[in-house]
């Protein structure tokens, strides 16, 4: 059976799967972060393959630099906040971290 | 060869994101994320997107995996190797995916995509992007070099010591 659309979809589906799992089953904010990483991961892998199966030229390449400068500008945001809470709460489990003024 | 190599791809893009998302060790889920990095970039190159399988080696594995190993070292009190994290909810969660990724698979399997036959041209898509990116979408390029300060700037302010 040859390599069609359908396989990259289920790639992705899994990796997005897991990105949720990972998400809300963790409690280390870092955790969490790779969790969202897998889910941006998963919207990329199905950019490109629907660019490539759709014949849509580099449009869908494109597309999928964005969302990585997105990925990597949410990424040095989200983990200066990480940092921040840890100084305030000596602790990054997203559960404990119940207060906005401590 | 393709489906071959397809195969071990996704083997090595799902199998390390599993252990990414089951491990205790903080440390050793970091890791293997480098390994769903690669397996991806691989993925990216088997589609013929040669660019951004680059793109993707740089910024996830040069860029987010070593900024998240600083937060992983900034965040605990190192006193040993292990440094775990805990989890919650495991089993309802597991249940609620699962049920979501059958349902979202299935879905996607049984739609009626109009797709045309995979030809990649082994050539470079370089010159292509980057005619993309200074006409089609050159307002979306330029609001992205803003963000990209924005966020330069943020981060500092937001990381920085207070006085």
């Amino acid at each position: 059976m040859s390599i069609g659309l359908n396989h990259f979809l289920i790639v992705s589906g899994i990796l997005f799967s897991l990105g949720i799992f990972a998400i809300v089953t963790r409690k280390n904010a870092i955790m969490v972060l790779m969790g969202i990483e897998f889910i941006l991961n998963a919207s990329n892998i199905n950019f490109i393959a629907f660019s490539k199966f759709g014949n849509f030229g580099v449009q869908g390449e494109v597309i999928a630099l964005f969302v990585i400068v997105l990925a990597a500008c949410e990424a040095a945001i989200a983990l200066a906040i990480v940092l921040n809470i840890y100084k305030q709460f000596t602790t990054v489990n997203v559960d404990e971290i119940n207060n906005l003024k401590n | 060869m393709y489906d071959v190599f397809f195969y071990i791809f996704a083997a090595i893009t799902i199998l390390s994101a599993f252990f990414v998302v089951t491990t205790k060790n903080v440390i050793y889920a970091v890791y293997s994320l480098l390994l769903t990095f690669f397996g991806i970039a691989g993925i990216y190159v088997l589609l013929g997107a040669d660019f951004i399988a680059i793109v993707q080696i740089i910024v996830y594995v040069g860029g987010i995996l070593i900024l998240m190993i600083f937060g992983v070292m900034l965040t605990n009190k190192i006193t040993s190797v292990e440094i775990k994290t805990q989890t919650l909810f495991v089993i309802p969660t597991a249940i609620g995916v699962g049920i979501f990724a059958g349902v979202l698979i299935a879905r996607m399997i049984t739609a009626n995509w109009r797709t045309m036959p995979l030809n990649i041209d082994y050539s470079t898509t370089v010159y292509s992007i980057g005619a993309s990116l200074l006409s089609d979408y050159s307002v979306l390029f330029i609001l992205l070099g803003i963000l990209l300060l924005i966020t330069l700037i943020g981060a500092a302010s937001i990381a920085r010591k207070e006085d």
